[in-house]
Order: C-alpha cells, then sequence, then structure tokens
C-alpha cells in the first residue's frame, strides 16, 4: 500500500510516498508566498501516480493548506515516526527547521514520550543560522564548513537574532576572524536546542532532523554539546513527511480512506 | 542598511535663564545606550542643558562626544563637572563618571523630575530594551520588570520595520494613523518573523501605513501585556523614544484605558536626568568638591 | 522593591523575580543553583541601599528558558531548589 506524507513547512514543502515501511519516492520545493502552489508543485514533482496512493497526512506548520490530506498529525508526532523508522536504535529525536526546534523523547516503537519545543523565537532555529550568515555575508554552507576552522572562542551575549546580527556587524568591525564568529554562532543555537533536550532528558542514540541537520558547523556543536554523536539521516529534510506517510498506513487512516471512496 | 531610515532627530538644548557660575553643585548624568546616547547637566537639581545623538561604535567616545555635545556653547567643561553618573548600556564606558548607575533606578528618578511626584508607573522603550518601573512619590523604584533580550518591543524592532517600508522612523507614529480602518496586529512577536509576515502582506497588496498599523499595534499590545503583569497604578508615563511615537502611544493608552502624561522636555533623556539627580544626591551625601 | 528578571520573547513570559524587601543577601538561592543564575551583591536598581541583595546573575539573566531547563522537565517537574532553597520565600518563578 502507497502512503504519502506532506509537510509543509516554512521554508519549504516536502512530500514524502512510502512503501513498506520505506520511502519510495520524495520531492522537495521552496514554499514561497502560496503554500497551496507549492504543494501542487511538489505533488507534480513526484514519479508516483496520484491514483496509486492510498492515504495522505498532512503535517507542519501550515498542513490546512492542503485538500489533499485525509489526516493531519503534529510535527512532533511524524518527526518521532519517521525517525525511528531510518533509526531504530533511536530514543531522543532533536529536529530543528526553519522556524522551529524541538527535543522528542520516543519510545522504541517512536511513540512519543516527552517534548519540548523552541517556537516563535528566531532564535531557536535554523532563522537564526540565516539572519547570521546574512551578516557575515557568506552562504549556509560556507558558514557551517568555515566554523570547522576555528581557532578562537568570541563570546556572543545576544539571546535574540536581532541583538546577535547587531552584535556581529560590531564584532566585524572589529575584525574578528570570520570562522571564529561562526563557530560562536554554532554553538550558541546549539546550547539553546540542548537545553531543549535536557528537558526531556538525553537517552541514546540521538537522530538529529531537519533543514538545520544539514549544517556541518551545527552538527560539530552540537555533537561537542551533548557528549554524543548524532544520527543524521542522508535527506533529514523529509523526515517528518515519511514520518506523516507512515503514520497514514496505520490502520486508523486506511479505514478513513475506505470510508472516503 | 543603505538608507537611513533609523536616523532620528539629534538635539540639544541649553536653558537660556541659567547660569552655571552661580550654581553650588553642578553634576552630570551620561546615559550610553546601544542606540543612542544622551547627556544632562543640572545645576542645583535643575535642568542646564542636554545632548541626545546616536551611540557610535565606540562607547567612550560617544559618552565624550554627547557630553560636549551637550556643553556646547555653555562655556562649561568636563572638568567643571562636580559628579558625574553614567547610566545605561555603556555606564561602565564612561571616561569622566564617578560611579555607574543602572537605567531603571534613574529612569525612575528621571521620570519623577519629568513628569512630577505623581508618576507612579513609567514604561520606557528605549533602542535594545523596554522597561516597565512602579515608582514612589520620590522616584524610587518598587517593582520593575525589563525586556532586553528579545527585540520585539524595542526601538531596533521598530527599525527593522521602519527599514523594511523604507519609512523614516521619525514619521512611522503619525502614518500608521492614516488608516481608515484598524487592521488586526501582526501576528508574529519575533522581529524576524513578523518581516517575513509584513513583506507577505505587502505582496497581498496591503500599502505602507496598513502594515505599520498592524506592527504598532502589536507592539503596543506587547507593551500592555508587560505593563499588566507588574499592574497600571496612575499616574502613567512614558520615557524613552518610543514615547514619539504617536502609532503605538495612541494604541497602547486605548488598550490601558490610561492616558500617558505629556512631557515638555525630550522624553529621551529621562535617563540622563535620573544619572545627573543621583549624581547630586550622591555629592550631598558625600561632600565631595572637586 | 520586585524585581523581575528575564524577558518575554516570543515563546513566553520567562521571569524570576526576587522580592528585595524580603531578600537579606543570604545567598541560599546562589548554593542551591546548579546553573549559576544568581548572585548576591550590591543592588544594582536601588543604589542607596546597604545591604548586598540576591539578583539573577548577568550570564543568565538572558537565557532563563535555557539556564532553567534543568529543573524544569518537560513533565514530572518538582519543587525548584531556589525557590524552596529562600528562607524568605523571596522567589517566584513566572513558568
Amino acid at each position: 500500500m502507497l502512503t504519502a506524507g506532506i509537510d509543509v513547512g516554512a521554508k519549504t514543502v516536502k512530500i514524502v510516498v512510502a512503501a513498506d515501511g520505506r520511502i519510495v519516492d520524495y520531492a522537495i520545493v521552496p514554499a514561497g508566498q502560496d503554500a497551496q502552489a507549492a504543494i501542487e508543485q511538489a505533488w507534480g514533482k513526484l514519479k508516483t501516480k496520484a491514483e496509486d496512493i492510498e492515504v495522505i497526512v498532512a503535517t507542519g506548520s501550515g498542513r490546512k493548506s492542503t485538500q489533499r490530506a485525509q489526516g493531519f498529525v503534529t510535527e512532533v508526532a511524524a518527526a518521532a515516526r519517521g525517525a525511528i523508522a531510518l533509526f531504530p536504535e533511536a530514543r531522543t529525536v532533536i529536529d530543528v527547521g526553519a522556524e522551529e526546534g524541538r527535543a522528542i523523547k520516543i519510545d522504541e516503537t517512536g511513540k512519543v514520550l516527552d517534548f519540548a519545543i523552541n517556537e516563535k523565537c528566531a532564535a531557536g532555529a535554523g532563522a537564526f543560522c540565516e539572519a547570521m550568515a546574512r551578516a557575515l555575508e557568506v552562504s549556509l554552507e560556507e558558514m557551517g564548513a568555515m566554523s570547522l576552522n576555528s581557532t578562537g572562542k568570541v563570546a556572543m551575549n545576544a539571546q535574540c537574532a536581532v541583538f546577535a546580527e547587531s552584535e556581529l556587524v560590531t564584532l566585524v568591525h572589529n575584525q574578528t576572524p570570520k570562522p571564529d564568529m561562526a563557530r560562536a554562532i554554532h554553538d550558541a543555537i546549539s546550547d539553546r536546542i540542548v537545553s531543549m533536550v535536557r528537558r526531556v532528558g538525553m537517552a541514546e542514540k540521538v537522530a538529529l532532523i531537519g533543514g538545520v541537520a544539514k549544517n556541518v558547523g551545527f552538527v560539530h556543536s552540537l555533537n561537542g554539546d551533548l557528549g554524543a554523536q548524532v544520527l543524521i539521516p542522508e535527506e533529514p529534510e523529509i523526515v517528518a513527511a515519511l514520518g506523516a506517510a507512515l503514520l497514514g498506513a496505520q490502520d486508523k487512516y486506511a479505514k478513513t480512506a475506505e470510508a472516503s471512496v | 542598511m543603505a538608507e537611513e531610515y533609523w536616523r532620528w532627530t539629534e538635539s540639544r538644548w541649553t536653558d537660556p535663564d541659567l547660569k552655571w557660575q552661580d550654581a553650588k553643585i553642578i553634576t552630570a548624568g551620561v546615559d550610553v545606550g546601544s542606540v543612542s546616547s544622551q547627556a544632562v547637566v543640572m545645576l542645583d537639581g535643575r535642568l542646564y542643558c542636554y545632548g541626545n545623538t546616536r551611540t557610535g561604535s565606540n562607547s567612550p567616545d560617544s559618552a565624550v562626544k554627547v557630553m560636549n555635545m551637550a556643553l556646547e556653547g555653555t562655556g562649561l567643561k568636563i572638568e567643571d563637572l562636580q559628579y558625574t553618573v553614567g547610566t545605561g548600556y555603556g555606564r561602565v564606558n564612561v571616561p569622566f563618571g564617578n560611579r555607574a548607575i543602572t537605567e531603571i533606578a534613574c529612569h525612575a528618578r528621571g521620570a519623577n523630575f519629568m513628569y512630577g511626584p505623581s508618576v507612579r508607573t513609567v514604561l520606557d522603550m528605549g533602542g535594545q530594551d523596554c522597561k516597565a518601573i512602579h515608582c514612589d512619590d520620590r522616584g524610587k523604584v518598587t517593582n520593575f520588570l525589563m525586556n532586553d533580550k528579545c527585540a520585539a518591543g524595542t526601538g531596533r524592532g521598530m527599525e527593522v520595520f521602519a527599514d523594511l517600508l523604507s519609512v523614516p522612523i521619525n514619521d512611522v507614529g503619525e502614518l500608521s494613523l492614516k488608516v481608515e480602518d484598524e487592521p488586526p496586529p501582526v501576528s508574529s512577536t519575533c522581529v524576524v518573523f513578523a518581516k517575513s509576515e509584513a513583506s507577505g502582506l505587502l505582496r497581498e497588496g496591503w500599502p505602507k501605513e496598513k502594515v505599520l498599523a498592524a506592527y504598532c499595534s502589536a507592539m503596543a499590545h506587547r507593551v500592555f501585556t508587560l505593563l499588566e503583569r507588574i499592574g497600571m497604578e496612575k499616574e502613567f508615563a512614558i520615557t524613552g523614544g518610543i514615547a514619539k511615537n504617536v502609532g503605538v502611544v495612541s494604541r497602547l493608552e486605548k488598550e490601558l484605558g490610561v492616558k500617558a502624561l505629556k512631557a515638555k522636555i525630550d522624553t529621551q533623556i529621562a535617563g540622563a536626568i535620573g544619572a545627573a539627580l543621583f549624581a547630586k544626591a550622591l555629592v550631598e551625601k558625600e561632600g565631595k568638591k572637586k | 522593591m520586585l524585581a523581575n528578571y528575564g524577558y518575554k520573547d516570543g515563546s513566553g513570559d520567562f521571569f524570576i523575580t526576587i522580592d528585595t524587601d524580603q531578600c537579606d543577601g543570604c545567598g541560599a538561592c546562589v548554593q542551591a543553583c546548579p546553573a549559576g543564575c544568581f548572585a548576591v551583591g550590591e543592588d544594582p536598581h536601588d543604589p542607596l541601599r546597604d545591604e548586598p541583595v540576591a539578583m539573577v546573575s548577568e550570564t543568565q539573566r538572558k537565557k532563563l528558558k535555557y539556564a532553567c531547563a534543568a529543573c524544569k522537565p518537560a513533565s514530572g517537574r518538582g519543587p525548584l531548589p531556589c525557590v524552596q532553597a529562600c528562607p524568605q520565600n523571596a522567589l517566584v518563578h513566572s513558568w
């Protein structure tokens, strides 16, 4: 049975088609200004034919934007389900997207035991890294890479993306080396994410998902703060969509799909 | 920011009726904020002169610059000041300062001077902070709350919007009042997300004044919740740059159901005034004279 | 004086309130906190106060949501060590 999960995020829309607990197809498109249009665009990029998909479940902050879904699940539930499918040994899931950061404690089935969220504040999510990269006038990838070459510690006192940007401007003015600033930036957001992990209690293994998992600088800081190597999937952005697709394969949704035929 | 939409009017003033040569106690207050700096000289506790300017990248230089700006044309020199108190973010960096005192204590004192002993609740919003303060009839702090962690509800947040809409910050308030119907407030508290939200509204065809109205409304509400946390006791006064934003002030007064006392002096110098008054109290207490 | 240290941001209100009229600067909160959230010294907001007072430390003041995470698990939260330690009941957390 083919099921699909649509994750309507702040920056990107992800669709995963799953069968037998595995990814068979997926698409990622920028969310742009029109979520519905982005969803249709992503749908169009799939190789799978729409009529072959039995159940569609939506997740993400914009999940109500689509009429295609038979069901909706929270990002926490979707992230947990997707992570356990990829990493059966994971018991803590860290999901850092553009606008939210989450720490989730799960059991061996992917059931959510506890969670803590950083929301509605750019400093706790990917938007922070983006704003800092802009202030340093480098790309996100460059910023991540250069942070690994840091040789000195720089103090960042600001806990707000807007104030941190001003702080960076002063540091740049004082000719602080960019790798050191980049390291400080990743340390700062890692610190905030790790405190969410402490609130749910870290249990090994730890899986890291969401777009920010692609940032090597963040991963390096995170591993240091946690004292553990996080497990990162090949495509960290699509894990919540995968989770939604897998949840769609469960009994409850199969019944709904039948009922609507 | 390439264009200078943040640029508000810098100012200085001297009281033409006072002569510093006749004064017994000459004290000064310097408020070095992260965005703006003010310097005030008081003669026996009376306001003599002041200056108000943008803080540069160097705090000590800014302190000297604004003090010289205040003293311009008076014949008074920094060496003539008997006691100077520094306040604000850069308070420990005032080269000619004798002591540093936090802005909360100074704003309460300053508001008491500017608005009189009936003031009980003071709202101050500066470049990078927002404070709600309760004081007694002598300007002593009895309750306070300060946010300087989050850009929402600070001058910096408003600057981001002024820049986004290419509207000089001096004009933001009045422009926001030109709407026919009051739009719903911007829903994101976070300035980063609010800016994205506003960009979306502009793309939908919202005119600038409507977006400004939505943001001023959101800011007024945020400030309202901070005041709610410590309680509103009349009389109510507003200090700092925000007092000059009629768009936020009028919406806040409406939500509070209370009108703020109106100031006759530049509201941004409240902290420096309070600092200069503390300086006088310390001179009298310690009998310090140069 | 009720000193409300902390902040309000998009994710909530995070204030630790110290009633300085009750506080005698004993420092029990400093000892009890595992995250260094407190300090005792000259009252920064009452320059004419002679005796020392407790305050939220400058290093943690702007990140209380994160600093206090260790004592505030997502579930099963017990009484806070700092609040319990204060003999004058001068401490309150807003969250």
